[in-house]
């Protein structure tokens, strides 16, 4: 194994569920984490205290943390683990608990993403989200992430000769593929006239090129494969994960992400190729984004994936099924939780319990995570190839 | 091209005047640094003394060999424009009550890469030049403007937002009796203003000066005594609500000292003057200018104090004079203050000796008021806060900043 990566052998990946996404909520995140924690001991059919492993992302806990929740839920877990990497959180998550629950530290990790999304707390994540934002980006229009996602889609359009036809050509496929998930927000089709014609927000950016943030969760488990055989839960295995933060610090404006860094390694400990992938769930908070992961995971080459969305079908039955619940760019962006919906309907689409859009004869998919623009570029980076689990 | 910025139109007094807002003025401590840069007009970043590497955003560790040496130095300020965007949204009232913004990414030649405020006529993939400066906030933000900028530029709205650009602004000159007084107006009939209001004390008896002051284009002469609350008030009453730069010139300028020349009445004097009247101004004039911060595209915007060099230390020659001017410094610092609030940036101009007979017994170099007149008003343009004017001011500055004992030591003529 290249880098003496060593496998997930035994360990399962289970119980997806979601917290209904909504728009605005009077709630506390602690409630959505709270529901979602109640959703998946329910789904597993164990007790609470079974669940000895929590593992929390969230952005509007504060001034809690996975600490404050446990007394909050009254759990007394022997394994806390609070990962506040947005974006990325999702399988950072997995891969954490994954070790926990294979050296024994663990016997149930539950992994929850959730937030809530009062009236004003969007706004106020993004006017206090970092020092470097704070001192270098915010007093530039406070425009939040909207503004620094236009920098990097001016550019990569530059550069690599992107049209705002690709984009919407993704944003569209996104939406068919929302319109079969109950849980998406956006219930309407989405048209390319519609996409190019939207109201501008952050030039070159458009309405249907920025998430809708809303209040959910997302939570999934982590058990030996035995535990989850015994308790009749369908799950998939871990082929491969990856984690890099801060990559290519010196290229002067992101173009590509730390999957690049790691993403031979990642292909060899899985023991596939991009070509053995059936499905992808990217993080699109902004399509740019998507972009650069179908080229950083192996896809196709830097700066080609213009031409490679312009050539495939990314919706559900297509031949490139991408984001196949919608992403965020449909389902809605539910803070810390948008980094493990494209994971959980990973586990969905590979268990058979998809809640819309169905990957036929889906045997192994890939996630992808990004999180956390601390200045100019999201810093971290995360991805997981999982697959279904062999009788 | 920069689109050209009509005059404004006379008020309609039935609408309503929009209220100053501010950008975001959450920094961090090492943030202040850039804020120190901009005042002084300069162009500096973080500089790793062990390793040279050049830091932005502002840090405590080196972000390439982890020292803590971080220096702040001056640094070339050129690089390319990579990346640009128009903001038609904003989480933010000041940028709300603005949009289109537009900002870019510049990549700078020094190495960083920076977000920055982009003046109207920056291109894409174009060479620019980055300035540091102060927002309406008072805190520091980078500017990309072309290398070679086109002629329009004071007419951006963008940079207007950043500098306080005395073009078709209205002016009031608090001392015009002065051949300082005199030169500002110049000066200031120079950059564009469209009215110039000139006080001048004493008004029964002749000046000449006032004569020349008459015959520059857009001064109207009003009776205004800084030592009389009512006589302020009342020029306040008729002309305050007009007011865009308020320029405080007076000066009263005695030599002596404590023990070589006891005499309280010059002290009273000069107290009367540079802080007394300040603060009567500052009553008067201050709170009308705070609410029209943001009266259109050209709404109240600086108070520029002329103070001496000598209110940062006392020269004993001029002793009890220094220490009226210290004390108007102090004062002006709450003044900064309260006015931020409407987004009034407060400029203090400390000169050195001028020429003139007041400082007959001054050794030069000294100024020429039209020079001096001229340096307060680039500083407006170029939206500095803190400007010292001419050589003997600019050195006593930087030997305060290197070890203030040994100017103290020194000043002594």
């Amino acid at each position: 194994m290249a880098g003496g990566r060593r496998g997930y052998d035994g360990v399962a990946v289970c119980a997806p569920v979601t917290v209904p996404y909504v728009r605005h909520s009077i709630r506390s995140a602690h409630w959505f984490c709270g529901r979602a924690l109640a959703a998946l001991i329910e789904r597993a059919g164990v007790k609470k205290h079974d669940v000895d492993g929590m593992c929390v992302s969230s952005f509007t806990l504060a001034p809690d943390t996975a600490v404050g929740l446990t007394q909050h839920l009254g759990v007394s877990p022997r394994w806390l683990d609070h990962i506040p990497m947005g974006g990325a959180s999702g399988v950072v998550a997995l891969r954490r608990a994954a070790r926990a629950v294979q050296a024994g530290d663990a016997g149930i990790v539950a992994c929850i993403a959730g937030d809530t999304n009062h009236v004003d707390s969007f706004r106020r994540t993004v006017a206090s989200f970092s020092q470097f934002a704070n001192d270098a980006v915010y007093p530039y229009g406070s425009g939040g992430p909207n503004a620094s996602f236009a920098f990097l889609t001016d550019h990569y359009m530059r550069e690599f000769g992107a049209k705002r036809e690709d984009f919407g050509k993704l944003c569209i496929a996104q939406r068919d593929n929302a319109l079969q998930n109950q849980n998406a927000l956006m219930k309407r089709p989405l048209t390319l006239d519609a996409y190019l014609k939207a109201r501008p927000i952050a030039e070159p950016l458009r309405l249907f090129d920025c998430v809708m943030p809303c209040a959910g969760a997302e939570a999934f488990l982590v058990m030996p494969v035995d535990r989850a055989d015994a308790l009749g839960l369908p799950y998939v295995t871990i082929e491969a994960t990856i984690e890099r933060h801060n990559a290519f610090p010196d290229d002067p404006i992101q173009i590509r992400g730390g999957w690049a860094v790691d993403c031979d390694d990642f292909y060899d400990m899985a023991g596939c190729g991009p070509d053995e992938i059936d499905f992808v769930q990217a993080y699109d908070d902004y399509p740019v984004i998507c972009f650069m992961q179908i080229e950083d995971l192996g896809f196709c080459a830097k700066g080609e994936a213009p031409a490679f969305v312009r050539k495939h079908d990314l919706t559900a039955g297509g031949d490139f099924p991408f984001n196949t619940s919608g992403g965020q760019l449909s389902a809605g962006q539910a803070g810390a939780a948008g980094g493990s919906l494209g994971l959980v309907e990973a586990i969905r689409q590979l268990t058979d319990e998809t809640l819309g859009a169905v990957v036929e004869n889906a045997r192994r998919g890939l996630v992808s995570c990004f999180g956390m623009i601390n200045y100019d570029r999201g810093l971290c980076t995360s991805a997981a190839i999982l697959a279904r689990a062999t009788a | 091209m920069t689109t050209p910025l009509p005059p404004p139109k006379k008020k309609d007094p039935v609408k309503r005047t929009r209220q100053p807002t501010l950008p975001t003025a959450n920094r961090s401590r090492e943030a202040q640094g850039l804020t120190a840069m901009a005042a002084a007009g300069r162009f500096g970043l973080q500089v790793c003394a062990d390793c040279d590497t050049v830091q932005y955003p502002p840090r405590q560790i080196c972000g390439n060999c982890l020292s803590d040496a971080l220096e702040w130095r001056d640094v070339p300020d050129a690089g390319t424009l990579l990346a640009e965007t128009t903001l038609q949204h904003s989480n933010d009232l000041f940028f709300r009550d603005r949009l289109p913004w537009r900002l870019g990414v510049v990549r700078m030649d020094a190495g960083p890469s920076v977000v920055a405020h982009l003046a109207e006529d920056c291109q894409h993939g174009q060479r620019v030049r980055l300035s540091l400066d102060l927002d309406r906030s008072g805190h520091a933000v980078m500017t990309a403007r072309p290398e070679a900028p086109d002629a329009n530029q004071e007419d951006d709205l963008q940079l207007r937002e950043m500098a306080i650009d005395p073009k078709n602004r209205r002016v009031l000159i608090v001392d015009g009796k002065t051949t300082l007084g005199l030169a500002l107006a110049k000066a200031f009939a120079d950059a564009g203003a469209r009215e110039i209001y000139v006080g001048y004390a004493q008004p029964w008896k002749a000046s000449a000066s006032l004569e020349t002051a008459r015959s520059i284009k857009g001064v109207t002469l009003f009776p205004l005594d800084v030592t009389d609350t009512d006589s302020v008030r009342e020029l306040a009453s008729l002309i305050g609500a007009k007011v865009e730069i308020l320029v405080n010139n007076s000066h009263h300028v005695r030599m002596g000292g404590v023990i070589d020349r006891f005499d309280l009445n010059t002290s009273r004097d000069e107290l009367e003057i540079h802080y007394h009247g300040l603060m009567r101004l500052a009553g008067t004039f201050g709170p009308v200018m705070r609410a029209r911060g943001a009266d259109g595209t050209h709404g109240a915007g600086a108070w520029v104090n002329v103070l001496s060099a000598y209110a940062l230390v006392n020269n004993p020659d001029f002793g009890t004079y220094a220490a009226s001017q210290a004390a108007a410094l102090s004062l002006s610092h709450c003044l900064r203050a309260e006015l931020a609030a409407g987004g009034i940036r407060v400029v203090n101009a400390f000169t050195g000796p001028l020429e003139d007979e007041w400082h007959q017994m001054v050794p030069p170099p000294k100024l020429e008021p039209a020079m001096v007149a001229r340096r307060i008003v680039d500083a407006l343009k170029t939206g500095r806060e803190d400007v010292p004017i001419g050589a003997v001011a600019e050195e006593m500055i930087a030997r305060l900043a290197e070890n203030p004992k040994e100017m103290e030591r020194a000043i002594r003529l």
